[in-house]
């Protein structure tokens, strides 16, 4: 399937880890998978951090040669474009955080929206400060379409309190995540919960926590 | 009160903010920018002035004009820029000035890298400028931390006179936790009897000033400053001890390396070997107290650190060498893993 998705949000709303759950699910269901980290603001803390969990699960991932290494430089060293353009690829474009991150798709937003088949997903966390309150995330959004000249077409609901989460916390983002899709006239694309909270609940979907810390890695 | 999940630079930033700071000084250096950028977007709402210097060196000096009118002042870098800084913050110390001063710690030497690291720990603790002075400096391990330990810094700050630092790494600045904001009622101690804020034809001149005209003035300035350090040293000091008290082996951390070793010693603790960490949260004052009692019981100590081997000096001295230190540390930028950790402990004969 020929597909183009991109995520943006705010800095620490998880667009990493949901871009690398997109990608796991895709892959799981047959999907030629192309992960590609857009990130040229953040250190550390990225997609690029999973390039061997990727490489086991058969997922391509194309990055920033400087992608933690010490050069602070926010060059790309890829043509998203061309890369867009492939068929039979299903494209996840991680992008960086805010309006600042999201400029470096907009050198890209004509080939994007030329694939035909573009999806741009906009990740929440009303824990995150910014974005607590729904017309503060309506405001983000909006920068960061003027900035990618690309319109959203969802809303990913992943709000979260880290180690901290729970059923409740999940639960009480759920009003705020209708409120911003009422103001904006976009739908919901799904609410999230951490899987290790196990709930079988149709509202949510379990997604990994797969970037963390080094220290709440398994030994 | 409801938890917000924040980056540590964040939290750093509003903490100082509701701790009444009303003067950010600045110049960008990954990895604590969001800290800057946080205040850039937010001090204006409080009433507070951010500013972008030209340089670290303009931005310390700042700092110190600011502080010098009495009101709370800060800065914050990393690495190289709190070398540029230095200058400034002994001129700080030498002016009796309270004010607070952010490392978000990054690789050296030199322009070194942009990963976390621990390898200013000498810096902050032993020579962050010319001349005989201390800074108190705060180390923190988690984000709820950095915001108890700016509030901290800023009240012992002016309790004290001094400038005080937060000596983050970058690991720290960038992680993300929940973090929640106590109340804090912003008390700011009488400081009419020196702060430089207008005299208005009623008062004399109050001086801020590290020049002295006599050798014998200034090494009175200096040997009052010192007898307050002695205070502080009793006084001031502060460390989390896990799992000490029955440890054949003590594993001696701060900052984010601490978070790593408790994650080895958890899992040394499900092996059973008989291991503890102590972790220091002041690191000038050191706690020598806290370390003996924690190394109390123990045949073996460890220092791991993100640098090449600095605060095992200060464990050293704190026991008097009379137990047998070895160090464990990546530097550079790389954060030891827990495994790595786990592995020295198993190597110094932790199997009892």
């Amino acid at each position: 399937m020929h597909k183009v998705t991109v995520i943006t949000g705010h800095y620490g709303s998880g667009k990493s880890n949901i871009s690398a759950n997109l990608a796991l699910e895709g892959a799981q269901n047959g999907e030629n998978v192309t992960v590609v980290d857009l990130d040229i603001v953040n250190p550390y803390f990225r997609t690029a951090d999973l390039k061997d969990f990727f490489g086991e699960k058969g997922i391509e991932l194309i990055a920033p040669s400087y992608a933690n290494t010490n050069l602070d430089i926010p060059a790309l060293n890829f043509d998203l474009g061309l890369i867009a353009a492939k068929e039979d690829v299903h494209l996840i474009v991680d992008v960086g955080g805010d309006d600042d991150g999201a400029v470096a798709l907009g050198r890209f937003a004509q080939q994007l929206k030329d694939c035909g088949n573009l999806e741009m997903l906009y990740v929440v966390n009303r824990f995150r400060y910014m974005t607590r309150e729904p017309y503060e995330a309506q405001e983000l959004m909006y920068k960061i379409e003027n900035a990618s000249h690309l319109k959203h077409t969802g809303i990913v609901n992943n709000s979260n309190l880290g180690e901290e989460t729970t059923k409740e916390i999940v639960e009480s983002s759920l009003e705020y995540a209708k409120e911003l899709s009422q103001k904006v006239g976009l739908p919901v694309a799904f609410n999230t919960a951490p899987d290790y909270l196990g709930l079988e609940d149709r509202r949510f979907k379990n997604v990994k926590v797969l970037i963390k810390p080094i220290w709440a890695k398994d030994i | 009160m409801e938890k917000n999940l924040m980056k540590g630079n964040e939290a750093l930033a509003e903490a100082a903010m509701r701790a009444g700071c009303k003067c950010f000084f600045g110049y960008p250096i990954t990895p604590q920018t969001e800290l800057a950028a946080y205040m850039a977007k937010n001090m204006h709402k409080n009433g507070g002035v951010f500013l972008q210097a030209e340089s670290e060196i303009a931005a310390i000096n700042m700092v110190l004009g600011a502080a010098s009118t009495g009101v709370r002042a800060m800065t914050s870098s990393s690495s190289p820029g709190i070398s540029l800084k230095s200058e400034g913050i002994s001129y700080i110390a030498g002016s009796d000035l309270p004010c607070v001063i952010i490392n978000v710690e990054r690789g050296g030497p030199g322009l070194g890298g942009i990963q976390p690291s621990q390898a200013d720990y000498w810096q902050a603790t032993k020579g962050l400028g010319h001349g005989d002075f201390h800074l108190l400096v705060f180390a923190p391990a988690s984000v709820q931390e950095m915001v108890d330990m700016v509030v901290k810094a800023f009240n012992k700050a002016d309790e004290y006179r001094m400038p005080a630092m937060i000596l983050a790494d970058g690991l720290l600045g960038q992680m993300m936790e929940p973090v929640s904001f106590p109340e804090i009622a912003v008390e700011m101690p009488d400081k009419s009897s020196w702060a430089a804020n207008g005299h208005k034809n009623k008062r004399a001149h109050h001086i801020i000033n590290s020049l002295y005209l006599t050798p014998e003035e200034l090494e009175k300035t200096v040997v009052d400053r010192y007898a307050k350090y002695d205070i502080i040293k009793g006084k001031e000091t502060d460390a989390e001890l896990y799992l000490t008290d029955d440890a054949d082996i003590v594993v001696c951390a701060f900052g984010a390396t601490a978070r790593v070793v408790k994650s080895a010693v958890n899992e040394a603790r499900e092996q059973g070997i008989k291991v503890g960490m102590f972790r220091p949260k002041t690191l000038w004052p050191f706690p020598e107290k806290e370390v003996q009692k924690a190394c109390a019981n123990a045949s073996k100590v460890l220092s791991v650190e993100m640098s090449m081997g600095q605060m095992i000096d200060d464990i050293k001295l704190a026991l008097s060498c009379a137990k047998p230190v070895e160090f464990f540390g990546r530097t550079g930028g790389v954060i030891p893993t827990p495994a790595e950790v786990l592995e020295k402990i198993k190597a110094m004969g932790g199997n009892n």
